[in-house]
């Protein structure tokens, strides 16, 4: 696109061009400070000591570096008469998510695989209901749910939790697997049929083999949904079942003692290493998770 | 026998997700209404009596709080999420060599809890060790940032942390859609020696009002269901001077045990997100159907 | 000896709408039947009910004297290849040929043996392991092919097979399906929109529009005596010139009169015509309006006729007058010394002319 017609206007541009990509630059990086620059206090501050919190600077590095918050957020810090740190709640998250996730996805699989290729009468508008389910404030249905779960005899377990959110996840993973279940060449399943394969054998032997990009997106998206919820969390566990978010609100806005700032930057770090990790390992398909319900097409 | 099994199988299999929605989602919906136009306190009455629920909620000055508040902060987290998603995407779509990074680092926050992100905030706007001590430490001694705890200001930091967590999710959903424009339509327009920046604002911005109207769509709903951000970061307060909707309905339903006013402000919340998502759905549905 | 294909009545509808009405066809052993006609015709939807694939809202389909009109696909002694050829993505070529043996829980050792018959009879045995997504267009069609031959149906069926080919390999496939039918005696029912595909390949042409059969016969009968205006406008490339004439009886038969602008009407004399109303529609193929250079002394009716465009085309000219108000191709010799502009006689082939009604489109005996 330069003009090399003239060679003075040709260097008047390009000294142009290239301040202008060093502003560029500029911007981009101080953007990366200003995204970073949560997790950089989080993490410093995580490594001091109390004192140095008080005495030093928000900004600055640790000047000596001790994993005694660590050790005190993971087996001792305080979630309310508990004092046992986060790993208990640790663990309980890795209970509710694991089979939540698991569940919701198959379900969604076989779901999608209903809509998107086996048309029956009002097929349509039992998904349209379903997609609608995704959009609704989890608040409207808090209250019935609680009394549902106290009927079950759920209330307050790890099950419970896992129902409610394989329920409310299920319009999700539907959505997923059906947008990329429509995309496969129907005459697959017709040749299939031809072949005298049934439901289930045309979705074990030809779509499920096929399926393993949206099972990725899917189960990352379900994942971090669901580790990350606090909402449900809160309002269906009690103490012992809760899982980290709870637990980790618990111990920053506790009120007994002194703060421990160090301590609340470990915890939150420790809450939020799972799904920073399946981000960091496996991105590509996150986004590809929270763009596919969006973009259109 | 087996062949009509066969033949109905689709259906078979998708009932039991259909019964869940219809009574988890749409009975549990028409539940908490019908509770919205009943006396319940602490446990739900079921006789109708009318509107008072509501009557009490507008009349509520906390509940005022809530809904100026909602505005104040949806307004300001769409807008300025949707300007700097769009800046951020407009920069980095310019052969920038280590995009990848840049863009993973720009979309980390998305995949954090907003308990940790509400966390990390109320940490760095502490007023007595976050940022203000420590540009007081650096020799500004009338620096103040205490929004955190200034009933006037305090909705405006769950703006700025709201924004640092959803950004980064814009800006890659608009980085998608600037790059889904036809290359050939701005290879035309280069050769027709359309400056670049005229090339933004007249065909690549243009051409992607769907993903704007996606965007919208994404971050009004992340709006009004924000609860975990506001619990984490000012717990609703100084006093209830962060309130959203969403928690009020919480502290309604599970401290104050006023099940008649959760379940009203529940329903406002619901009728909010309604009127924004279903002309949305419906006009996408029918797009896909053509 | 019972038909292996017979249709009776069919018909089809989709809420209010008739896709296919009162479709009766009836087919033998060996034969190759092809339904041909523009898109949306509902030839596919046809064969997807006679697979079995569809629901028929009326009327019965019989294969080999049994009742299928009910029966599930797999079970109606067919086989079918589709357009995009439709493999299993996943499997390799081996497994895609046997994979619906093995549903149906055929012994492994008869597996092995019927894969390799076929894949020797189609020479895809160095295919074996390949998965579909490593293969070219016509080997993928081989592949089809052989998972179709694996059923031994007694009818196969093709929805559009060479559709997606380009045109030299469209020409080749043409021919090995062709061989295959001979080398089979295997009965077969074709798709096909490309009307030369069904010329060349069919013992039996159904020409469809609008879900209603326009004419059943063989190539040669559809070809040279179409049974309304829209085969004789459909089948054939070029198309068949069709004018409006009016005429007038003679003592030796009748005189077809086309008018011309700006000229006298041309004027035609049909020997063998018993019976013709007033106003017709004329129908003569390019091949029958020749170079009159090149008569030989036939005693085809002549006349002067000004050339409007002259298209050489290699082996023949094509040549293009205005009659009747509209534009009529004529098929000469590449030696012919026509000229655009120039008036020339023409030889105008009456005997293989087809007569229509102008209002129903019909075609007249005469």
């Amino acid at each position: 696109m330069t003009d090399l017609s003239n060679p003075h206007m040709a260097k008047k541009q390009s000294f142009g061009t290239v301040a202008l990509r060093w502003l560029l630059y500029l911007f981009l990086g101080l953007f990366v400070v200003y995204y970073l620059m949560p997790l950089f206090v989080m993490v410093t501050t995580s490594l001091k000591s109390l004192e140095e919190i008080r005495t030093g600077s928000l900004v600055a590095l640790p000047r000596v570096i001790t994993f005694e918050a660590w050790q005190t957020a993971w087996s001792s810090a305080c979630t309310g008469i508990q004092c046992e740190g986060l790993q208990p709640y640790f663990w309980n998250s890795v209970l509710l998510a694991v089979p939540a996730v698991i569940l919701s996805t198959l379900i969604g699989a076989l779901n999608g695989y209903v809509v998107a290729q086996w048309q029956f009468r009002g097929a349509n508008l039992i998904f349209s209901l379903m997609l609608f389910g995704c959009f609704i404030p989890f608040q409207v249905v808090l209250l019935p749910m609680a009394r549902m779960l106290g009927l079950m005899g759920l209330a307050g377990s790890i099950p419970g939790l896992i129902f409610v959110h394989v329920v409310y996840g299920i319009g999700f993973t539907t959505l997923f697997f059906r947008n990329y279940y429509v995309s496969i060449p129907a005459e697959l399943v017709k040749a299939a049929k031809v072949d005298g394969a049934g439901f289930y054998r045309i979705f074990w032997s030809i779509f499920l083999p096929l399926s393993l990009p949206i099972i990725v997106v899917t189960v990352i998206w379900q994942f971090t949904q669901i580790w990350n919820d606090f909402l449900f969390g809160v309002s269906f566990s009690q103490a012992g079942t809760q899982p980290i978010t709870v637990a980790l609100n618990n111990i920053v806005n506790s009120t007994t003692g002194v703060k421990e700032y160090n301590v609340d930057m470990a915890a939150a770090i420790i809450a939020a290493l799972p799904t920073l990790l399946v981000y960091v390992v496996a991105g590509k398909y996150f986004i590809r998770g929270l763009t596919a319900g969006s973009v259109k097409g | 026998m087996t062949e009509w099994l066969e033949r109905h199988m689709p259906k078979f299999v998708m009932a039991p997700s259909f019964v869940a929605i219809l009574i988890f989602v749409y009975g549990f919906i028409g539940w908490t209404a019908w509770v919205s136009f009943t006396k319940s306190r602490l446990l739900p009455k079921y006789d109708i009596v009318g509107t008072i629920q509501y009557d009490r909620l507008f009349q509520s000055p906390r509940w005022e709080t809530a809904i100026n508040n909602l505005y104040v902060f949806g307004i300001l987290f769409i807008v300025i999420s949707m300007f700097l998603g769009l800046v951020l995407a407009i920069f980095l779509d310019q052969k920038i060599r280590v995009e990848g990074v840049i863009r993973t680092i720009y979309l980390y926050p998305m995949a954090l809890s907003m308990i940790v992100t509400g966390t990390a905030w109320k940490w760095i706007l502490n007023p007595g060790l976050g940022i203000e001590a420590t540009v007081k430490k650096w020799g500004y001694e009338n620096f103040t940032f205490d929004w955190l705890v200034n009933p006037d200001m305090a909705i405006y930091t769950v703006v700025l942390a709201g924004v640092w967590q959803s950004s980064g999710f814009v800006m890659a959903l608009f980085l998608a859609g600037l790059r889904s424009v036809d290359e050939e339509i701005i290879k035309a327009a280069q050769v027709d020696g359309i400056p670049t920046w005229r090339i933004y604002s007249a065909i690549i911005i243009p051409s992607m009002a769907p993903i704007f109207l996606s965007a919208f769509i994404v971050l009004s709903h992340l709006a009004i269901k924000s609860f975990d951000l506001v619990i984490a970061l000012t717990g609703g307060g100084p006093g209830y001077a962060t309130d959203l909707p969403a928690t009020y309905m919480y502290t309604m339903a599970f401290s104050r045990g006023d099940i008649g006013q959760a379940a009203s402000s529940a329903m406002i919340m619901m009728a909010v997100v309604f009127t924004i998502v279903v002309p949305y759905l419906y006009s996408e549905l029918r797009a896909k159907n053509d | 000896m019972s038909p292996v294909l017979d249709i009776r009545n069919l018909s089809k509808n989709f809420g209010s709408i008739e896709i296919l009405k009162n479709i009766n066809i009836s087919i033998d052993e060996g034969d190759f039947l092809v339904l041909v006609g523009p898109s949306g015709c509902g030839k596919s939807t046809l064969l997807n009910c006679i697979a079995g694939l569809e629901p028929i809202s009326d009327g019965g389909i019989t294969i080999s004297g049994q009742d299928m009109t009910h029966v599930s696909p797999k079970d109606r002694n067919i086989a079918m290849v589709f357009q995009s050829y439709a493999l299993y993505p996943t499997m390799s070529v081996a497994k895609n040929i046997t994979f619906g043996m093995k549903v149906r829980g055929v012994d492994k050792e008869v597996q092995a043996q019927k894969l390799q018959e076929v894949s020797r009879q189609l020479q895809i045995e160095p295919l074996l392991n390949r998965r579909p997504g490593q293969l070219s267009g016509g080997q993928r069609q081989r592949v089809a092919m052989g998972r179709a031959l694996v059923r031994d149906p007694k009818l196969f069926l093709f929805d559009e097979p060479l559709s997606n080919l380009d045109a030299k390999l469209r020409v080749e496939m043409r021919t090995e399906i062709k061989k295959l039918h001979q080398s089979l005696g295997a009965s077969m029912v074709y798709v096909t929109h490309d009307q030369i595909e069904a010329m060349t390949l069919a013992t039996k042409i159904v020409v469809m529009k609008s879900g209603v059969i326009q004419q059943i016969g063989t190539p040669a009968e559809i070809y040279n005596r179409p049974a309304n205006l829209f085969v004789a406008d459909f089948m054939g490339s070029p198309a068949m010139n069709l004018v409006p004439a009016s005429t007038s009886k003679t003592s030796s038969g009748f005189d077809i009169i086309i008018r011309r602008d700006g000229e006298d009407p041309l004027i035609l004399a049909d020997t063998k015509a018993r019976d013709l109303p007033s106003e017709v529609m004329l129908g003569l193929r390019p091949e029958d309006i020749t170079d009159g250079q090149f008569r030989n002394g036939s005693a085809k009716p002549m006349a002067p006729c000004k050339v409007s465009v002259v298209e050489p085309a290699g082996a023949d000219t094509f040549v293009v007058l205005s009659l009747g108000g509209k534009e009529v191709t004529a098929r000469l010799q590449a030696e012919t010394s026509a000229e655009a502009g120039k008036s020339m006689e023409f030889c105008f082939d009456l005997n293989k002319a087809s007569y229509f009604d102008r209002d129903t489109g019909h075609r007249l005996s005469v």
